[in-house]
């Protein structure tokens, strides 16, 4: 199967858990929000060109957003961490050349600590940013911080058991 | 010169950025009005499709509740029947209009027209909901639209066979209601916490107002039909620094189960809204 493929199918798969799965269970708490949707971003290839990662992020994004009939919201937090990732890639990566050797971020491709190190950082921002959006006008401070926490809490929680359930080994790329 | 395009090459990505940004956001603070964004009709014709592959689904598990709240409805539409008040006393006698029903029909100010309910959220800031009604029925935007309980919303938008309804919980929809015991009016709006609750404000405190208490919409309001429920009083705040209290009020309508609900076309709002506009222009 092609990367374009696979990529698309998981798009698509994260695209529907998201709104008929995480959207449509009762809220448990004002402030939890699951969210899992933005792993696709994450697991996009290290090759993928930094413009590229952003349309694709921002197109993505705005596929949530019709569905949910509030362009641009998750569209934008989307974009951000699209944005942020090879930063944080750059800094986190173990040795040389790892985003040559491997095709996507991992745990086997970018170890344990690094790895969820990345994932802490972007759920973080990307819930910051969308709760921030979200209450632009919020009067209540401690409402943001626990509804930021909160979702980003859950939203580690998927992750995690997505990583669980679905391991992705990554092959060690060599130049043939 | 020069250095303009050196400066666009080396922040290429960081400009790349923040265009898409400023795309997304100029997208997102045009949201109380959706039929704006690019693209809504296309996106709400294909999301409309896949969310109503998914009610037929959802819809055979809340079967039950929405025959419940169909049922209660109509229980309370047979109680009104006029057969059912009679009187003993035959000094007073029950007079039976002549005036035909039909004949009324030029008169009928508010119509309603059925719709199926196919997508629903009720986690966001913004909810929505889609019915399977859109422009070839005859659903245009600003319509009002209620349930089995009472209100549920307004259509924003509409595509052919698709229109989406911003619901009473979303934090840009205002309603005007009213307690039905003191006919005191105030104003409705959500407060983005609990997809249950909305709040009412502007009711002096001279008011009796106690737990329990319904508010129906006004007669102010120029699309909804006035007595529509809008749910019943949970809680009374009291704010000592004004003079108005703030009522919580539990909504009637249950936003994450209903299946059914009637689009209410007001077929006199157009020429109320000309007089209106014309009353402005002349006193300009």
């Amino acid at each position: 199967m092609s990367d374009f493929v696979k990529h698309s199918v998981r798009a698509l798969l994260f695209l529907l858990v998201q709104v008929f799965v995480l959207h449509k269970i009762p809220p448990l708490h004002q402030f939890v929000v699951p969210y899992i949707y933005f792993l696709f971003i994450i697991w996009l290839p290290f090759n993928t060109g930094r413009i590229w990662l952003m349309i694709i992020a921002f197109i993505y994004g705005l596929a949530l957003d019709y569905f949910l009939m509030w362009p641009g919201l998750h569209a934008a937090a989307c974009v951000l961490i699209a944005y942020l990732r090879p930063f944080l890639v750059n800094i986190l990566i173990r040795q040389e050349g790892a985003e040559q050797s491997y095709g996507a971020p991992s745990i086997n491709s970018m170890g344990w600590a690094p790895y969820s190190v990345l994932v802490f950082v972007l759920t973080l921002v990307h819930h910051g940013y969308l709760v921030f959006l979200e209450w632009l006008s919020f009067e209540n401070f401690w409402y943001f911080l626990g509804k930021v926490g909160a979702s980003t809490a859950v939203s580690l929680l998927l992750v995690l058991v997505t990583e669980m359930l679905f391991y992705r080994k990554e092959k060690f790329r060599t130049n043939m | 010169m020069r250095n303009i395009f050196l400066f666009i090459r080396r922040y290429f990505n960081f400009l790349s950025f923040l265009s898409l940004q400023a795309l997304a956001l100029s997208f997102l603070f045009r949201y109380n009005k959706f039929h704006e964004a690019a693209f809504a009709g296309v996106a709400n014709e294909v999301t409309g499709r896949i969310n109503g592959q998914y009610n037929t689904v959802e819809y055979y598990f809340k079967l039950k509740k929405a025959n419940e709240s169909l049922v209660k409805e109509n229980v309370a539409l047979r109680d009104m029947l006029r057969s059912n008040y009679q009187q003993a006393d035959t000094s007073q006698r029950l007079v039976v209009d002549s005036l035909r029903i039909d004949s009324l029909k030029p008169f009928q100010k508010y119509l309603y027209r059925e719709a199926k309910v196919v997508g629903s959220f009720v986690t966001t800031q913004t909810n929505f909901i889609t019915i399977h009604r859109g422009a070839n029925q005859d659903v245009r935007a600003d319509m009002a639209v209620i349930g089995p309980g009472g209100v549920v919303g307004r259509v924003v938008n509409t595509s052919a066979n698709y229109a989406t309804v911003m619901t009473m919980i979303s934090r840009v929809f205002k309603v005007d209601g009213k307690l039905k015991n003191s006919n005191e009016r105030g104003s409705i709006s959500w407060d983005g916490q609990n997809p249950r609750f909305v709040q009412m404000r502007n009711i002096p405190k001279s008011v009796q107002v106690q737990k329990g208490d319904s508010v129906l919409t006004s007669e102010l309001s120029s699309i909804f039909p006035p007595n529509i429920m809008i749910g019943t009083v949970d809680s009374v705040l009291n704010d000592p620094s004004t003079n108005f209290y703030n009522l919580r009020l539990k909504t009637a309508t249950n936003f994450s189960t209903v299946q059914f609900v009637y689009v209410v076309q007001n077929k006199q709002l157009e020429e109320q809204i000309n007089l209106e506009k014309a009353t402005r222009n002349t006193n300009e």
